[in-house]
């Protein structure tokens, strides 16, 4: 494995994993920075209705709705996912795991240049005449079926179009996840034996794979409504909107968990480490993983309770929604008691950790409140929602991925990130996220509706003004939090302190690997002997005891 | 205190709904101080000192996971209260629509809402029919049926004095109802994204004293008695 | 270097195959999807079987014929490899391609008589499942035709040692694309 290959095959046509892997990093941090633009644009006209904002001008209705719809588009497909799964699952299972490389490394480049598709797409489809797509990231029809009810034509085709290509991407990556895990582990590398992110990054691949499918073939049948004159959708030809909602939600419930799954998976890698001890519950996490997935395809009609679906299904679907608080609330638990009599201490990677731990915890709260079918219809569609997926997605994506990317940044790079620039980083976020949606869950309650550019045309809403004020400005200071981030990251990539192949002193096979590994991962192929959390164990003098570490004598062989 | 963050509400469910959104409120709220508090406890009581190691628990047998898997139990029994609490509820707001006193029927159309009264002989499809856009004029304290529909797209009907919201899905007719308390003007907003005029998709819901109400039908229908 | 795809490992079963599974898994609950569409807006609704009388029942059941055709090709094309017959393995692709042009080219027909009837897509509820699911599966005929043309390319040419677990592959998504239209008529033509 020690041929020389050209710039264009190392760097860009590369089938190595690492290296895509930070391609899709490239990509998702891309979007990040347009998606925090939009989400710039959209607070500022909600807290000064039809003023002009800095740097940009006005904002149209028509525009506003372009800004939502895109806004979570690029959230959910373009920067969580590759970031989450396709960045660090492809850099991180095969060193997990103690393979060479993924399964299929073709397919896995073919992947990342389908994303690039799915991407320059999506980014075309602002260009087009008649805008961006603008019926929310849930472009339910009739709104999105026929351009006559948008004015967007071309600009809804395309965003269809991404999407597919997006969905074919993660479906090529899904199936190298999965083949890799099943049967590329290094000698010793039993199921159970695998650490929790890999765990959970083949569940969400599994849920993706499983869930995807129906929403594929939604997607076909619209783009087929708006191009090709059907009526799947239009009840004018006999066609029937809600359809759409079913297919949407089939895939959209257990997507939120292909994407919270492996931000869970990063903390739950990063709080034994800096803890000192090992995971609390190891197999409870696993099944409660793996019953968590199996409910998430039978709770999606939560988010249709007042469609017009027959009324008799919202029970049923109240009481799956509320029974999967449980295997989560498991996971939380788990979290928590890793923390009892440990050993902790707090450089950024366990802040980040355990900010996401806390951020999720409200999330989820607040998730009971919507699934319970009486009171969704007062909050749905309200501000209160937005609150609460934005306390999931929000520590699932960022808080998780900055853990992650400061955590495995000396294992990808070969470098250390600033330490005091990551704290500060820290704390800025955390405040100014806090201070900009808790108050969120108020201006909910006091009846904001989702998806509106201007609050002030509403009297009721008017006196709820300064709340939105308010959270407008802990937004914009949220996002000027991450400049600490953007300088410390391109910093360190070029000047940062060279890093040791072990600089958390964790277990995990990638840490065998030097800094950052070179094409082909290990100089030879570990052999594992133990779980991956065996910290402070009696077993060893030092207070961690590497997978790879061989035998002390026969009788020391226990899991 | 969380009172304060309501609209006022004049439904004769809206009680209900508030009570459901409190009892959740006080469960999740403990929950919340549980959890963050023993975070945040643990972090101060255990951060790393000299000499001190962490013990080696792993969790992963029956007599260490009950640790977890009681108040994962806890978690289990608390929310199957809520939910059959909210079972009772769901079935008289949106199970059946109770006997009513008057009908109405409201279409969604980008971007009013086009509300029909069927007048003095209670019925819809007839001349004495007579259409207002964007204004819901009701009796206070009479059950009021509404007849959802919409000539376009999706649209939401939403009255948030009344806790009430019911989607309106072209191709169908979907049924609400409520019962208003206390006279007084009312918003009633659009609560679906349903293009480029959704925001400011509002209209009226007024709600008539017995005497006023009697005006209103009189001069709206003045051949009729 | 080696071929990844072929190597036994941790399991046992040939790393190709269970990456084929998976994606077949995935592309199970395409159809899936659009076919419990069907049935639930069919079973909510009325006038589907008028509109269904108008389908052509005999190259409807023509091609159905001709797909199950292509996968016994197929089956006798896998025995080939195993049997280690290159030239049989070349022919029995070879009939499978010509079997699926032959699916592909018997839709289009269909398809023209039906439009130039007047039974576009924009037709009616009926006809937009009808084409939606039809094309949708024509297209996955279209791309095992192609891999088969690669493959049966490879064969006669003796190039496709050491990949010949790749037929087997092949094979399974070609089934696969059979199953599809094993459901896909009854649900369309005979009700």
């Amino acid at each position: 494995m020690s041929e020389e290959l050209s710039f264009w095959r190392t760097y860009v046509f590369s089938t190595d994993h690492k290296t895509i892997a930070k391609q899709y990093l490239s990509l998702g941090l891309f979007w990040a920075l347009v998606g925090g633009l939009t989400a710039y644009l959209m607070r500022w006209q909600l807290a000064y209705p039809d003023t002009e904002v800095p740097g940009w001008g006005f904002i149209a209705p028509d525009f506003y709705n372009m800004l939502v719809t895109m806004h979570g588009t690029i959230m959910v497909f373009f920067v969580a996912m590759p970031i989450l799964l396709a960045s660090f699952g492809n850099f991180l299972i095969p060193l997990m795991i103690g393979s060479r490389d993924m399964a299929f490394p073709r397919l896995n480049m073919l992947s990342f240049w389908v994303f690039s598709l799915a991407s320059l797409t999506l980014l075309i489809s602002f260009f087009v005449p008649g805008g961006a797509a603008s019926a929310g990231w849930t472009g339910y029809p009739p709104l999105s079926a026929k351009a006559a009810y948008t004015g967007v034509n071309w600009g809804l085709n395309l965003w269809i179009l991404a999407l597919a290509l997006e969905f074919a991407s993660f479906l090529m990556g899904g199936v190298n996840f999965l083949t890799t895990t099943i049967n590329l582990r290094a000698p010793g590398m039993t199921f159970f034996r695998l650490p929790l992110i890999v765990w959970m990054q083949i569940t969400a691949a599994v849920l993706f794979m499983l869930s995807v499918g129906p929403l594929i073939a939604g997607a076909v049948m619209l783009l087929m409504d708006r191009v090709l004159g059907t009526t799947f959708y239009l009840p004018e030809g006999g066609g029937e909107p809600l359809l759409w909602q079913h297919l949407f939600w089939f895939f959209g419930h257990p997507e939120v968990y292909v994407i919270l799954l492996p931000g869970l998976g990063i903390v739950l890698e990063i709080m034994p480490v800096f803890s000192r001890k090992p995971i609390f519950g190891y197999r409870p996490i696993i099944y409660s993983t793996i019953a968590a997935g199996m409910l998430s395809f039978i709770v999606w009609a939560h988010h249709q309770f007042l469609s017009g679906m027959d009324p008799r299904l919202a029970m049923p679907f109240s009481i799956t929604t509320i029974i999967i608080s449980v295997p989560f609330a498991l996971i939380v638990f788990a979290m928590i008691a890793t923390l009892w009599r440990a050993s902790i201490s707090f450089p950024p990677p366990m802040l980040f950790a355990l900010g996401t731990l806390s951020i999720f915890i409200l999330g989820g709260l607040t998730g009971i409140f919507n699934g319970s079918a009486p009171v969704d219809i007062y909050i749905h569609d309200t501000y209160f929602v937005v609150a609460h997926f934005h306390y999931t997605l929000f520590s699932a994506t960022f808080f998780a991925g900055f853990a992650g990317l400061y955590f495995w940044f000396p294992k990808m790079f070969g470098r250390m990130m600033n330490e005091p620039l990551g704290k500060m980083h820290f704390w800025l976020t955390f405040i100014f996220f806090n201070a900009g949606f808790v108050p969120m869950h108020f201006v909910g309650l006091g009846g904001m509706m989702r998806r509106i550019a201007n609050p002030m045309q509403y009297e009721f809403l008017q006196p709820l003004q300064p709340i939105n004020t308010f959270i407008t400005i802990a937004s914009v200071l949220l996002l000027l939090s991450q400049i600490p981030f953007v300088v410390n990251f391109l910093w360190s990539l070029m000047r940062g302190q060279v890093a040791e192949r072990n600089p958390w002193q964790a277990n995990t096979l990638e840490w065998s690997a030097a800094s950052p590994p070179p094409h082909g991962n290990f100089e030879t192929v570990p052999a594992v002997y133990r779980s991956p959390y065996e910290y402070s164990s009696p077993e060893a003098a030092e207070d961690w005891l590497p997978q790879d570490r061989p035998l002390a004598s026969p009788a020391a062989a226990r899991q | 205190m969380m009172a304060s963050w309501f609209p006022e509400n004049i439904s004769t469910f809206g009680g209900e709904i508030d009570s459901l959104f409190y009892l959740i409120f006080y469960i999740t709220g403990a929950w919340f101080l549980l959890t963050e508090g023993l975070i945040i406890f643990f972090l101060v009581r255990y951060r790393r000192s000299q000499g001190q190691r962490a013990v080696y628990v792993h969790g992963n047998n029956l007599k260490q996971a009950a640790w977890i898997l009681v108040p994962g139990a806890i978690v289990l029994l608390l929310d199957l209260w809520i939910d059959f609490r909210g079972a009772e509820v769901w079935a008289k707001i949106k199970g059946r629509v109770p006997p009513s006193d008057l009908l109405v029927q409201v279409t969604g159309k980008q971007f009013n809402w086009e509300i029909v009264y069927p007048g003095p002989d209670a019925r819809l499809g007839t001349p004495d029919d007579l259409q207002i856009d964007n204004e819901l004029h009701v009796p206070a304290g009479k059950v009021v049926r509404v007849l959802l529909k919409s000539k376009d797209v999706i649209h939401s009907f939403f009255l948030p004095n009344l806790r009430l919201k019911q989607d309106a899905v072209p191709g169908r007719v979907i049924e609400a109802w409520f019962e208003a308390t206390t006279p007084g003007r009312y918003e009633l907003p659009c609560a679906e994204l349903c293009g480029f005029g959704h925001s400011g998709m509002s209209g009226w819901l007024i709600v008539h004293g017995p005497e006023e109400y009697e005006k209103w039908v009189k001069e709206h229908w003045p051949s009729e008695k | 270097m080696d071929s990844r795809a072929q190597t036994l490992t941790s399991t046992g079963i040939p790393t190709g195959k269970v990456g084929v599974w998976w994606f077949l898994a995935s592309e199970i609950t395409v159809f899936g999807g659009l076919i419990a569409s069907y049935i639930v807006v069919r079973l909510g609704s009325s006038g589907w079987s008028e509109a269904a009388a108008h389908l052509n029942f005999s190259l409807g059941l023509a091609n159905t014929f001709v797909l199950l055709t292509s996968s016994l090709t197929m089956v006798l094309a896998f025995a080939a490899v195993e049997d280690k017959d290159p030239k049989r393995l070349g022919t029995y692709l070879g009939l499978t391609v010509l079997l699926g042009l032959a699916f592909l080219i018997i839709k289009a027909f269909e398809y023209t008589g039906e439009i130039a009837a007047g039974f576009t897509p924009a037709a009616g509820i009926f006809w937009s499942f009808y084409y939606g699911m039809t094309g949708l599966h024509a297209l996955h005929v279209l791309a095992g035709v192609i891999t088969n043309v690669i493959l049966s390319i490879a064969a006669i040419g003796k190039v496709l040692r050491p990949n010949e677990h790749r037929v087997e592959l092949a094979g399974l998504y070609w089934h696969f694309v059979d199953i599809v239209w094993i459901f896909l008529f009854p649900l369309l033509y005979l009700t």
